[in-house]
């Protein structure tokens, strides 16, 4: 593939973006012959410091900023980059760059994104509403603008509660102390409403799949965390082959139209109930792990975003491990000079 | 076929007893006689067939093969890997 491809969420940490992932699915299919524009909202993320991932690195304005400015950077980075394909990784810049879709696409920049009516549907606030139409398994759910009105909906869903921002985060809270403690935490960083859902003890199931847009799956691969960080993020997993997951991502992806890449995160209750906890706009951070198994989703995305048919094995091996690990990269200051004063880097 | 047959014949079983089910991603490990009731269970074999054959191939006390016996079935169970039944 040759194409100039732009890539968000480049934070690779303990808790980490899929941004770094995505690229080096795209770099690692032996037809690639493009140049990675990575995009970044803050000039410390581990991915910018890596020469052999990005050919360069652009910041953009914080999602809060809008689209227009969004646009206006776009702008900017499109006269110096010629960008084909955009690919957004995280949850909270997507409802902008679905809004900006045309504009960018009349700048050459295609992108292959739900709707915002689709993006509407799946969202946590709405996911009990989504699992009644659909006859799908959710935990009990009730969204919070304050903590006087979490205390209610505690003293009726009872304890334990997953605190939930709209976008990221999720606490378990066992008692009132700590979902006082957990709703300020979370409100402080994503602002209300804030989502109270019932928590279902059970075997966690993830799936990263893309749809086509007309209610089709193109492709999807299944993972089992094996190793937890203290975040509660997979920091080891192993491909699996579960039908019941497949069949209520075909069932999701049909009903909604999905159009792009999401992660389906389920949970197999102790009474062999499978439970959807939520459904994530975007590629998830293992999905690495995919074209692993010879399912190079990313690259799947690139082909749709073109228009083009992606060539997709509907078939792979469970068994197939992925485990993160930490390492130094060495940068230059003048790196991080660059970011800083000139809000770019060209390597 | 039910769901647990199912997954009892999709397991991955490898010689040094470890065992990975590729639909959950669940991993166990069990020794040379686990080995031996789980492939007799693929085979389709029943409770009295598994211990009559332990019985007859490995040098122990009836009454503990019996016991271990079920109680490794009882395992299964628990990780719906066979029915109830």
């Amino acid at each position: 593939m040759k194409a100039n491809v732009a890539v968000t969420g480049l934070n690779a940490t303990d808790n980490p973006a899929p941004g770094v992932a995505v690229i080096r699915s795209l770099k690692e299919e032996s037809d690639w012959s493009g140049r990675i524009i990575g995009l970044s909202y803050d000039a410390y993320e581990p991915g910018i410091f890596d020469p052999h991932l990005v050919d360069s690195v652009y910041l953009l304005p914080y999602p809060k900023d809008g689209k227009e400015a969004l646009l206006q950077r776009f702008r900017y980075v499109q006269e110096r980059e010629a960008i084909d394909i955009l690919l957004p990784t995280l949850d909270s810049e997507l409802a902008n760059f679905v809004e900006l879709e045309s504009d960018l696409s009349a700048m050459g920049i295609h992108t292959f994104l739900p709707t915002d009516e689709q993006l509407q549907r799946r969202a946590k606030a709405n996911l009990p509403k989504l699992g009644k139409e659909l006859d799908l398994n959710v935990p009990e759910s009730r969204t919070v603008s304050d903590l006087r009105e979490a205390e209610k909906v505690a003293e009726d869903l009872d304890f334990p509660l997953v605190v939930k921002g709209l976008f990221y985060e999720a606490y378990r809270a066992q008692n009132i102390g700590e979902l006082s403690s957990y709703i300020q935490v979370i409100a402080a960083r994503w602002g209300y409403p804030v989502i109270l859902q019932k928590y279902v003890p059970g075997e966690e199931y993830n799936l990263a799949g893309l749809g086509d847009g007309n209610g089709g799956l193109v492709a999807a691969v299944c993972m089992k965390k094996v190793f937890l960080t203290d975040k509660g993020k997979g920091w080891a997993g192993v491909s699996i082959v579960n039908e019941e997951l497949f069949e209520t991502a075909r069932q999701i992806t049909s009903a909604l139209k999905w159009r792009g890449s999401f992660e389906l995160e389920a949970l197999m209750s102790s009474d062999n109930k499978l439970y959807i906890i939520e459904i994530n706009p975007r590629f998830p951070a293992w999905i690495y792990l995919a074209k692993a198994c010879g399912v190079n989703l990313p690259r799947a995305y690139c082909d749709l975003a073109l228009g083009h048919k992606p060539e997709l094995p509907q078939e792979y091996k469970a068994g197939t491990m992925f485990v993160h690990y930490t390492t130094d990269l060495v940068a230059n200051v003048n790196q991080l000079d660059s970011l800083l004063t000139k809000r770019e880097i060209h390597y | 076929m039910t769901e647990s047959n199912k997954r009892l014949n999709a397991l991955a079983v490898s010689d040094s007893g470890f065992i990975f089910d590729p639909s959950t991603g669940q991993t166990f490990t069990t020794n040379e006689i686990g080995l031996e009731i789980i492939r007799l269970l693929k085979q389709g074999k029943k409770l009295e067939a598994i211990i009559s054959y332990i019985d007859e191939h490995y040098d122990a006390d009836g009454d503990v093969i019996y016991k271990d016996t079920v109680q490794f079935l009882s395992q299964l169970k628990t990780y719906r890997l066979i029915d109830e039944s």
